[in-house]
């Protein structure tokens, strides 16, 4: 099973908070902007890539157990939603690619580790 | 005390969405037939006809809150109202700053016009309303309050352009005066289905998010207040002083 860890060289992601949770498992992706529907339909070790910065954003990743957020787009997250990943240990990372691509990315990377 | 109905959520023609029939006068001669105290007038992230239309709702006994339908970045919609013009300058000044320039397509989108009372038209709005500002809903609502407005999420429970389609749950301290549900739902069903907003201290208010002059004053809200003001609008949102807000 891959980690938060594995995937921030391969994919050039910054860590922007929640190092603690580095070591979490990661069982794939899920992509979406809207809050409601990923609530509703991502699932626990999900790595989310949004680009949405509103610390709701960590209240839905808490909710539902994500391993990580990754914001596209140089999108960095707001000051309390850093705070709120710090004291969940759910870490958010950035990349500079839009979502197309760092999904692209990221689906090779886990396909290839099974 | 007295109760007032207000339809606090009304696009005119500016609105790409608004119906050509949706100007000033004509919205408060409707308004006046629906027999409406208070309209609110709140195009997309747009005020600029709100004082003609208070003007003319001077006149005809109606109280014109001002304002606009704000998109946050996160494509939250969201209702926002001022006590003068010179607050409400301040605003526009502040979506100007805020939403990005692009081109209106009116064969697409809609007409975006200012007109005066006779319905001449003034100026043509070029750039698109209907888009997001580049800015959160935390600091449009700071910028609200810092202007001694209302805020007010709107149609929170609707499936998109909503607090609860865009965020997933309304942000733990969110600062807003009321919170609007649909005008497609009553509060007790709304209370039904979402048990969490009954003892939430937020007000609840329904209105026509009218585009089209034969829906304004379909859903209102009664304001129980001592006369219809801006001040006394605030307190009946928050059910200060005997104040209050009855909405079905």
């Amino acid at each position: 099973m891959m980690k938060v860890k594995d995937i921030i060289d391969d994919l050039g992601l910054t860590v922007f908070s929640g190092k603690s949770g580095l070591e979490r498992e990661l069982t794939g992706g899920y992509v979406c902007d809207l809050l409601s529907d990923v609530m509703g339909n991502a699932q626990t070790g999900q790595t989310w890539i949004t680009l949405q910065t509103h610390r709701n954003v960590m209240a839905i990743a808490s909710l539902k157990d994500l391993a990580a957020i990754i914001l596209v787009k140089d999108n960095k997250p707001e000051e309390d939603t850093l705070k709120q990943s710090e004291e969940e240990g759910i870490p958010i990372l950035g990349t500079a690619e839009d979502t197309f691509t760092i999904a692209g990315k990221l689906f090779n990377l886990l396909k290839n580790q099974q | 005390m007295k109760t007032y109905r207000a339809d606090l959520h009304i696009h005119t023609v500016l609105s790409p969405c608004g119906d050509l029939d949706m100007s000033p006068g004509k919205i408060i001669k409707k308004a006046k037939q629906q027999n409406l105290d208070i309209i609110g007038i709140t195009d997309h992230n747009s005020t600029k006809h709100c004082s003609v239309t208070q003007r003319l709702g001077k006149k005809n006994r109606i109280l014109v809150m001002m304002g606009a339908e704000v998109t946050t970045r996160e494509e939250v919609h969201c209702l926002a109202f001022f006590e003068d013009i010179e607050k409400l300058s301040q605003f526009q000044e502040f979506i100007d700053v805020h939403l990005p320039s692009i081109k209106n397509k009116v064969d697409y989108f809609g007409h975006q016009v200012v007109v005066d009372e006779n319905e001449r038209i003034l100026e043509e709005e070029e750039r698109l309303l209907l888009t997001a500002l580049d800015v959160g809903i935390d600091e449009i609502e700071r910028k609200v309050h810092d202007l001694g407005g209302i805020f007010i999420p709107a149609h929170i429970n609707r499936p998109k352009y909503s607090l609860m389609s865009q965020l997933g749950i309304v942000p733990p301290g969110l600062k807003a005066e009321a919170m609007e549900i649909s005008k497609h739902i009553g509060v007790s069903e709304f209370l039904k289905k979402h048990q969490e907003f009954k003892d939430f201290g937020f007000g609840l208010i329904r209105s026509s998010d009218a585009h089209y002059l034969e829906h304004i004053g379909e859903v209102f809200t009664g304001f129980e207040m001592n006369s219809a003001s801006f001040a006394e609008i605030r307190l009946a949102l928050a059910g200060r002083e005997g104040r209050k807000t009855i909405a079905v």
